[in-house]
Formats: structure tokens, sequence, C-alpha cells
């Protein structure tokens, strides 16, 4: 048989890599990652590349992969040989035009979901080799433009969208204002020195997404929970600084953010539905720190929902009546082990669920994850055409009768709509809190 | 702030029944008690649904559709910021300034309470105001909010160069600075982040980015000639001008000074620097391994370590003693000189010291009830609800305050610390 031809990577134009490129020199770019390579590259790297074995066994976990007619090319083996794999072959003697496809691959191609990991016989960490990858990148100054972007905000203003001080303090004054309407004596209580939880949200809530603190108010008020926002910065525990490979910034967030949290007395962290947050807040950004576990609990809502049922501090009005499936975000998933709790969050709120395959740790990704939405309109076409097997997976649950996917994180959300619309799925896309208010009893 | 002037005869005074408070008033939000212990004060909504604020049961005659913020200040009085019909401004024992901004908030007091000061926004832009006069011209943003101990100075990271969305290269070339009482220094950065003023208030010393890689300290708007890989915070030694500032090398932290290396130690973690009253010695939260926190002194650290965290580190008036919170396996301790003390608490709030530096206490919770621990001993009292003791000027006796019971009545009690019993 014939072997075809193999097909040239498309090309995207994004400014922040084309522009960063324009400033790279061979003599430039060779001192840089030496420098990383010998600094930061110790025996995890090592071990990593000299195991891999280039089975291939993990190119079947990979979306990219799949959703690319199979080609190798977009294989995690494949991107880590085409990236890191040739940069340690050369020592770090690579061209621009090298670091810019290392670049593109890198941000654009793995959303570091971990999901090939599971399948790698020997357990290797895909996800750590493109950060590394990526964190080449930033050194070299040649990031994607509007995932760099959202690093300004970070670096400014130490949230994910540019929010200024007095335009998160308004918002919530906002949301609460609305959520008076509904529950008169309901409060969003800012600066509560001493209150059991500090609630954390992502920086799209305050600008996007305000209903989704308005809808926590609600929960936490009919919980009866002892709860405060900080009107501080330190609010957000979101982090594209974790995803753009500039560390140092990762560790400034984590502890403005923990630092709030300790400053405001709170004996732990109730975080929004966002999955790459919780990675970074529990799993990363703390250990950047010197923390070996988080300093003080950090609690994800899906948790956090789990144990206002569990505990009857919530009871169900009436349930959630239209079919409904769940996306496992990876970061939640993967990374914590959470699905069981979010389906008993489902069963106690919804009539109908019905699974989509596959599922929880195997989930597909949603190809949002991982900083790759925060790529911005360069890469969507790109980023919904190389997710085809998840259009295949939610027109199959769809088939069944679900038309609402759950989604417990934000950039599933973002995700999940660019690949219903471009595949014209007909679907919609809800948080576990917009099922949890609508169903439960207020009064 | 002059506590020498606050009532230390010892016994126990009510001060208010915010119980009844609750009977009166739709809503009663958190409650904050002066430093003195003499009032009790809380936003309340009133009968036409608007917001005031309470103090020991008497209302302000003023009401606003919204109040965002009520502490009180070191000269105990009651300061909110206020809004009505849209405008904000602040409201000091019920006075409001004469001036409205669309917004204010990030509430300041000078270290004697004499100044108030706050952020705020006036036709879009971005300024400060102290004691009701804002700074003559604003910028595109502001944060940071920095006072001088004195309150004379008042230092902000500003925005003095408008940023087009997705525009890197304007925001690689510096669109931030801080500005002292309004203006801004000559040169502009990445990044400004938190500031510390000189202890006459007269210097400004900030952590800065000059690139995307190089932090550095700045002071009076000069950056060291080194740069590194991270900073935090920085500080002004009390008295010969230096400033020190954590900076990460090759991996690991230290502390350096006016740019050089000052301590030959590095740790995995190290922020949080104080200098003792005299300038000679720094006490410092580090964790000397991965996971594993605690205080150093001039750079040795101590042999008690906690897993989890080390935070609220505080140094004797007399420099020779030093305290902090840890927390290892989910509990909080308090620690004095190395030793921890034999109680772990659900919270613990800052260790205080006496002024002759004997004695250090600190409020804890446990099991949903508070009290105040002195010198590792629990007081007999539990509250539902206490705040944070101060001692007299002489050492000999305890300000406790709290709520005793679950009706809410406040008292205060200045106790004799002979008379403290487990």
């Amino acid at each position: 048989m014939t072997k075809p031809p193999a097909k040239a990577r498309p090309h995207f134009a994004d400014e922040g890599i084309e522009k960063g490129v324009q400033k790279l020199t061979g003599e430039s770019i060779t001192p840089v990652i030496r420098d990383i390579l010998k600094t930061e590259g110790g025996a995890r790297l090592k071990v990593y590349m000299e195991t891999c074995a280039h089975c291939g066994l993990c190119s079947e976990a990979c979306h990219h992969y799949l959703s690319n007619d199979r080609d190798p090319k977009y294989s995690p083996a494949g991107k880590v040989r085409q990236t890191i794999g040739e940069i340690l072959r050369k020592k770090g003697a690579v061209s621009p035009g090298f670091i810019k496809t290392a670049c593109e691959i890198a941000f654009t191609e793995c959303n570091l979901c971990r999901r090939c990991v599971m399948y790698c016989p020997f357990g290797i960490d895909v996800a750590y080799l493109m950060l590394f990858v990526r964190r080449i990148c930033h050194r070299l100054g040649v990031v994607p433009q509007y995932i760099q972007d959202t690093a300004h905000s970070h670096a400014a203003t130490l949230n994910q969208m540019w929010v200024k001080e007095d335009e998160w303090i308004d918002t919530l004054h906002w949301q609460e204002d609305e959520a008076r309407e509904e529950i008169p004596g309901l409060r969003i209580p800012l600066e509560k020195e001493g209150a059991e939880i500090f609630y954390s949200v992502i920086g799209p809530e305050p600008k996007f997404r305000a209903q989704l603190i308005y809808q926590a108010a609600v929960i936490m008020h009919v919980a009866g929970m002892n709860w405060t926002m900080p009107a501080t910065p330190g609010w957000d525990n979101s982090d594209m600084c974790m995803y753009t490979g500039d560390f140092e910034m990762t560790a400034r967030l984590k502890k403005a953010h923990f630092e709030t949290a300790m400053r405001l007395k709170t004996k732990r962290i109730v975080m929004g539905e966002c999955g790459h947050a919780f990675r970074s807040v529990h799993d990363v950004g703390n250990r950047f720190l010197g923390w070996k576990t988080e300093p003080l609990p950090v609690v994800h809502a899906i948790q956090f929902y789990y144990e206002l049922f569990r505990d009857k501090k919530l009871t169900v009005k009436q349930k959630f009546d239209q079919p409904v499936t769940l996306h496992d975000p990876c970061n939640v998933v993967r990374g914590a082990g959470l699905h069981e709790l979010a389906r008993y969050i489902i069963h106690e709120t919804c009539d109908r669920f019905i699974e989509m395959h596959p599922n929880r740790e195997h989930n597909y990704c949603c190809n949002a994850g991982g900083g790759v939405i925060n790529c911005g309109p360069p890469f969507t076409k790109k980023r919904v055409t190389s997710n085809s097997v998840k259009a295949e997976q939610l027109k199959a649950v769809k088939a069944k009768g679900a038309n609402i996917i759950i989604a417990p994180c934000h950039n599933c959300h973002g995700g999940l709509e660019d690949i219903i619309k471009h595949y014209d799925l007909g679907m919609e896309i809800k948080f576990l809190g917009d099922i949890i208010y609508e169903c439960i009893k207020k009064t | 702030m002059n506590p020498a002037e606050w009532d230390w005869q010892t016994g126990k005074k009510t001060v208010a029944d915010a119980g009844k408070w609750r009977n009166i008033f739709a809503h009663v939000d958190a409650l904050y008690v002066s430093p003195d212990g003499e009032t009790l004060a809380a936003v309340v909504q009133t009968e036409d649904l608007l917001f005031s604020v309470c103090e020991n049961g008497r209302i302000w005659e003023s009401r606003f559709d919204k109040i965002s913020c009520l502490r009180f200040s070191p000269d105990n009085r009651a300061v909110a910021l206020v809004s009505k019909e849209g405008l904000w401004t602040v409201a000091a024992s019920g006075n409001l300034w004469a001036n409205t901004y669309e917004f204010v908030w990030n509430l300041h007091f000078s270290a004697a309470g004499k100044s108030v000061i706050v952020a705020a926004v006036y036709q879009g832009r971005y300024l400060a105001v102290s004691d009701g006069v804002p700074w003559s011209d604003g910028f595109f943003s502001l944060s940071h909010l920095t006072v001088s101990p004195d309150g004379r100075s008042v230092a902000a990271v500003v925005q003095t160069v408008p940023l087009a969305a997705g525009d890197l290269a304007a925001f690689q070339k510096g669109c931030y600075t801080a500005a002292v009482n309004g203006r801004p220094w000559d040169m502009n950065f990445l990044n400004v982040w938190e500031m510390r003023f000189s202890p006459d208030g007269r210097r400004l010393a900030a952590q800065v980015r000059s690139t995307l890689y190089d932090y550095t300290i700045a002071v009076d708007g000069q950056p060291w000639a080194v740069h590194f890989a991270s900073v935090w915070r920085p500080r002004f030694h009390p008295a010969d001008g230096s400033v020190t500032a954590p900076v990460r090398v090759a991996g690991l932290w230290t502390l350096a000074r006016d740019g050089e290396i000052f301590w030959d130690k590095r740790f995995v973690q190290l922020w949080h620097h104080q200098y003792t009253p005299d300038g000679r010695h720094i006490a410092a939260i580090v964790a000397p391994k991965f996971g594993v926190w605690t205080v150093a002194v001039d750079g040795r650290p101590w042999a008690l370590t906690f897993n989890e965290l080390v935070t609220d580190l505080a140094i004797s008036p007399d420099g020779n003693r030093v305290a902090c919170v840890g927390k290892t396996d989910g509990r909080w301790h308090v620690a004095v000189d190395g030793k921890p003390w034999d109680g772990d608490y659900d919270m613990v709030w800052p260790p205080v010291f006496s002024p002759d530096s004997r004695h250090v206490a600190a409020k804890v919770e446990k099991n949903g009830r508070f009290t105040i621990v002195v010198d590792g001993r629990p007081l007999k009292f539990e509250f539902q609800k206490a705040w944070e003791p101060v001692f007299s000027p002489d050492s000999d006796k305890i300000l406790v305050k709290g709520m005793d019971d679950v009706n809410g009545i406040y008292t205060r009690r200045v106790v004799a610390l002979p008379e403290l019993s487990v």
C-alpha cells in the first residue's frame, strides 16, 4: 500500500508569534534554550525523554490526532519529537522558523489535558513536556498574542480580564442588588474577616458571566454559609501565566490569592466552576511557591455543591426535567478525580442523566483548555476542526436524547460552544450552578 | 492612637447590645469594634430600605443607598465608604467629605489614625484622596494604594499611558509607574507592585519588572542596577536608609540590600521580612526546604517548622523576640522565639507583643468559640465573637473585647495580667 503524502501543517497568522520570531536570530535562541535546559531541565525532563519508546500508544488518546485523520504529526509523541525532541537533539541550536512552529504546536495543538498520560505504558507526562516548550517560547518572547495579552492583564491587575479594582467591587454590588430583588436579605459579604469561606472566581465571571456570582450568592445564602469575597486584588483564582510559561507570574498570582485568604482569616477557599484555575491553585502555583500542598484547603465548586447536598444544606424544589449529559473537565477529573461527585449532584438535581462516551477520566478534552482557547480568534477554526472527535461524541449523546451538556468549567464552556456552533449540533451548555440555582428551594 | 488615654481600669463594661439591633433593623451587617473597645458599630438597613451606621445603638443621621466598607480608624472613629444617588464619598463618624466621586474604595488610615485615604475615580480618571483632598491629576488606572506612616505621603501604582486591547508592544514598553502624592516617577515599567515608604515617609521603594524576565527594586524611581528572576516587597532600614528585599537567584530565595546579595543563606521561599526597631536584626518567613516553613532571624532558621504555612510574623518592641502563626496538618498554632504554644486552634489571629516585650497575646478560635491566649495560656472567658487584644501602655493589663453570649451583648474587659488564669 502506498503511504499517502504527509499533509503540510496549515499556517495561522498570529501577531504575537510573528513579531516575536522576527526579533530572533539563531545566535539569540541557543543561549536562552541552553540556560533553561541547564537550570530547569532536570531529571524529570531527562527521564521522560529517554524513556519514550515511540510506541505510539498515546496517539489514540489525543483528540488532535484523532480529529486530523490520524496524522502522526498530531500524536503526543509526534509533537514531543517535533519540539523538545528536536531542541535536545540540536542542543538548542534551532532556527527562528523552528521556534515559530514549535510555539504553534505547544500552544495550539496540545491542551495539556493529560489524557495521553493514561495511555502511555510509562506514564510520561506529555503536558509537562509541552509546558517546557512553552516555557522556552516565553523566554524567547514568542507567545500567541491573545494569551500573552491575558498574561499582561494578570501582571498588571492580578486578574485575567483587565478588571480594575473599582470595577470588581462595583460588579459585586451590582450582583448583590440584583439578587436582593429576588431574596431581600441576601448580601455578598465583602472583606468579612473570619468567614469560613473565601469564595473565589475567575476574571471572566465579573467581566462576562456576572450572573454566576449572583447564582453563587443565592446558593451561599440559601445554604446558610459564612462566606466572603475580597474587595482587593487576589480575588481571581485563574492563571494563564501557568500556560504561557511565565511561572514567576504564576507564583505572584497564587501568592496574592492565598495571602488574601490568609488576611481574611478564612478557613478554606471555595472556587467557582473552573478547571484550569483549580489546577493552578491546587496543584501548580502553590508548589512554585514552596507549599507542598495547599496552605489552606481549596475546594472546587463540584466538591462544595456535593457537600451542600450531602449535608442537606440544599434541597431540591423540582428536578431539572430535561435530559442532561456531563462533560468531565480534564483538570478536575483527570486532575482531581471529582467525576463521581459531579454525578452525585446531577442525580440530586436532574430527572434524567445520559452518559456521553467515553466519560469520566477517559472523556475527550473540549480543546479549549490548556490556554488553547485563550490563543484567540486566529486559532478558532483550527481549534474546532481539531476536535471533530468531540463533536461526534456530542452527536452520539444527543441522539440518545441529551440536549443539555453540563460542563463545570469555564474553558470547557467556551470550547464546547464553538464546537456546537461549528458542527451545528443545536445543544445547550450549563454550569452545575445554573442547574442548582434553577432547582433548589430558595425560601 | 494613644492608648495611654484609654480607660485602663480593670473590670468589665457592657458597651452595646447588638442583639437588640437585630430587632430594630431589617439587616445588621458584620460588627466592628473601635481599637479602644468603647464603640461597637455595624452597617444597618433602616426602615426606608436605605443603609446607615449604628454606633453603640445610635444611628448616623445620614442614610445611604450603599455602604461598601466600615472600619474604625486607629483614633477610634467609625469611617465608611458611602453612596448616595450613585455618587460615592467617605463618611467619618457620620460626617461626609465635601467631594463626591464615581467610586471610592481601598480605605486606608495613617498609623496614628488622623488621616483617611481612599482610591477614587473622578470623571473617569483614577486618583487618591487624602482627608477629602484629591490628587490634582488622575491616571488611566490606579492600584496598590500605599500610605506613609504619618499619612502625609500617599503612593499608588498608576498607568500613565493608554493601552489598547492586545497591544503587546505598548505594554512591554512600559505603561505603569508609581506616583507619590499625584506625581508619577519619571521612568515607566512593565509592572510595579507592592511598595513601601521609608519610616519618615520621604522615600518610596517598589517591586518593578522592566522586561518580562527582569525583576528588581526601584527606589524613588531609580531601579537597582541588578535584576533578579523575581523579587518580593522591599523594606527600608529603620535608620540608615538602605533597602532590602527578598530576591530569587538560581531558583532559590535570599535577601538583597541595595542591589547586592545580603544574606548568604538560600531558601526555597523567603518573604515578609521585618527589621527589629533598632535595625540590627531581620526576621523573615522562610521555607528552608520544599514544604517546610519557619522563621529565620538574620538568615538562621528556627529548628521549629510547620508543614503547611507560616504567617503573621511579629517582632517585639525591644527587638529581642519574634512570634508567628504557623499551621501544621490543618491545625493553627502560635510560636514565639522558636517554641510553640501548647494549644492548637481552628484559626489564630496575628500575635501582639506587650510594650515591654514580655508578653504575647493572640485571638484564637476553636469549635466556633473565640478566646484570647496570653503567653500560651487561654483566658477563662470564651466569646461567640471577639476582637484582637491590646496591652496597656504599662504592659500590666490587657484589653479584651468580646461578645459574651448568643444575645449579642458586647463587653469590654480590662484584665490585670497577674489575674489571668487557665
